[in-house]
């Protein structure tokens, strides 16, 4: 089955690790970095990606001729979308397991970050198991 | 099933092309053509690992893919009989008759081939994808994985480039001495995209990707051999040997970004420059210099300084104010910038930056901020660059890049000794 990992950080103001000492940034990127190929490795990585910054975030709608309508920037929002992981796994535990492995990545001083980390399963085309 | 080995490999794409064409210029239907050419690369790979390599590998691939267009066309026909009851009086076999192959027109079939996969009605994505499989002989599924789609969106982009220039009604020839000239520009445009492409890539995540740029290498090393005289394709070559030789030291152990006045210049490739520097040496003297010949010439200066320090800024200027009379492109002017800064000090770039902030082309995108940022630090206003660095890296959209910007900011912030 397949989980959908998302990572959201605090939508006010710019990234927070912007503001972070240089050494502690250069230990959260190498974090990310060997995460995503440990779970390539692991082959359970199936797609991950990182989102560019929020403001350059639009909300879209279509007006009543169809046509795009945006609106943006969005000061007030709590938080973020930053990135996420597809992974393709045997069971929501391991994927709980991924996710907390992904929220501890270190932060400021090298503290584990420990945040939210929202899962998701996400819909296969036919269905896991025949209905009896 | 055996495995092909790399000079088959290699074998097998230089052939694609020339069999496209054959195809092709014998049925006039070049995506009918290019489809099947694709289905006996696929049996090519099945078959010869293990019963060797045929006696006359394009006659070969010729005849596979003439039968699959042959059964295509019996198809079309049983299908307009039905419809129509109307029978062509000419066999399907002859339709596509196997004639002797002319190899003397080998050179300008590909031509005219890239010529078609180049066409002015497609977006460059679908240009650059069309090329790299009907002239680079890829795989849907090669090219796929480089542009990190699924195949089933790649297969759909090439069919839909396929039926525009279907639909263009472009005959499949090399084009008249009115058209020559644009036509070889959207070609040229094409290849320097694709190098973009992957060299932007390159220092990625540390997926692999198919290596674009040397595809790019390997197309534009064809052009430049089908057009010899024509200066500006020995600048694109040239330009494109002349970047690609700092490739390997533009990245860091971990991945990272190293900017070239960092460089580690032992690791640059000596023998691509020479290369890049003779095809230079022997195009600019033709007294016809365009873009690709300037911004070759710009490398060159980079990659023949035996140090950051000693780089020829003077003479970069110069170029860079020749390349601004000739096309009007924002990314000349931010490097214009960067070296009247280098010539004349920083409050002079900054000075030609204040004028660019109203170019719409710039505005909000990261470069105008990571410049700004960089000439801000030469300048001394280091809280400056390191607010504009950090804006930089929310801008960007590559990872690298955000990474590389961010770590900048936060070495200068260090330095700074504040949080801020």
């Amino acid at each position: 089955m397949k989980y959908m990992l998302m990572m959201n950080t605090p939508g006010n103001g710019p990234y927070q690790i912007a503001s972070w000492p240089h050494q502690d940034l250069v230990r959260h990127i190498q974090f990310m970095k060997s995460f995503a190929r440990k779970l390539t490795a692991a082959g359970e990585l199936v797609t991950a990606e990182g989102l560019s910054g929020p403001d350059q975030a639009k909300r879209v709608r279509a007006g009543s001729d169809g046509k795009p309508i945006t609106d943006g920037v969005f000061p007030e929002a709590k938080e973020f979308l930053a990135g996420y992981w597809i992974v393709q796994v045997d069971s929501a535990e391991r994927a709980y397991q991924i996710a907390a492995e992904a929220s501890a990545a270190p932060g400021k001083g090298g503290t584990p970050l420990n945040m939210p980390i929202e899962v998701r399963e996400v819909m296969s085309e036919a269905p896991r198991e025949w209905q009896e | 099933m055996g495995a092909l080995d790399p000079a088959v490999q290699d074998l097998l794409r230089a052939l694609a092309p020339q069999v496209v064409s054959i195809l092709c210029r014998r049925t006039n239907d070049f995506a009918a053509a290019e489809d099947a050419v694709q289905e006996a690369l696929v049996a090519a790979a099945q078959h010869w690992p293990d019963e060797g390599l045929p006696q006359h590998p394009r006659a070969w691939l010729v005849q596979v893919a003439s039968r699959r267009l042959t059964d295509e066309v019996r198809m079309a026909i049983a299908r307009r009989a039905r419809e129509e009851t109307v029978v062509s009086l000419v066999p399907p076999e002859d339709q596509v008759a196997l004639g002797a192959d002319d190899a003397g027109s080998a050179d300008d079939d590909s031509l005219a081939l890239l010529f078609m996969c180049c066409h002015p009605s497609l977006s460059p994505a679908s240009a650059i994808a069309l090329t790299l499989r009907a002239v680079g002989g890829l795989t849907t599924a090669e090219i796929a994985r480089a542009f990190l789609v699924p195949e089933a969106t790649m297969a759909q982009r090439i069919s839909r480039a396929k039926q525009l220039i279907r639909e263009s009604g472009l005959p499949f020839e090399r084009p008249g001495p009115e058209a020559f000239a644009a036509r070889l520009d959207a070609v040229m445009h094409v290849l320097y995209l694709m190098f973009s492409e992957g060299y932007a890539a390159s220092s990625g995540d540390a997926v692999v990707r198919m290596d674009l740029s040397g595809e790019a290498l390997r197309v534009t090393r064809l052009l430049h051999r089908l057009v010899p005289d024509e200066p500006e394709v020995s600048g694109l070559l040239a330009l494109l040997l002349l970047t690609d030789a700092r490739r390997t030291a533009r990245t860091g152990p971990a991945g990272e970004l190293v900017p070239l006045d960092q460089q580690d210049r032992a690791r640059w490739d000596r023998q691509a420059i020479a290369e890049g520097v003779a095809l230079l040496d022997a195009a600019l003297p033709k007294g016809r210099p365009g873009p690709y010949q300037l911004q070759a010439a710009v490398a060159a200066l980079h990659d023949e300084a035996p140090s950051a320090a000693e780089t020829d800024w003077p003479q970069i200027l110069a170029l860079y104010e020749v390349l601004r009379g000739l096309s009007d492109n924002p990314m000349v002017e931010l490097n214009h910038a960067i070296a009247t800064a280098m010539v004349q000090g920083p409050a002079a770039g900054l000075a030609l930056l204040d004028q660019l902030a109203s170019d719409a082309r710039l505005a909000g995108t990261h470069r105008l901020d990571a410049v700004r940022a960089h000439l801000l630090e030469r300048a001394g206003d280091l809280s400056g660059a390191v607010a504009l660095y950090r804006r930089a890296a929310e801008r960007t959209a590559s990872t690298v890049e955000r990474d590389y910007l961010l770590a900048h900011a936060a070495r200068l912030s260090d330095s700074l000794g504040s949080g801020a």
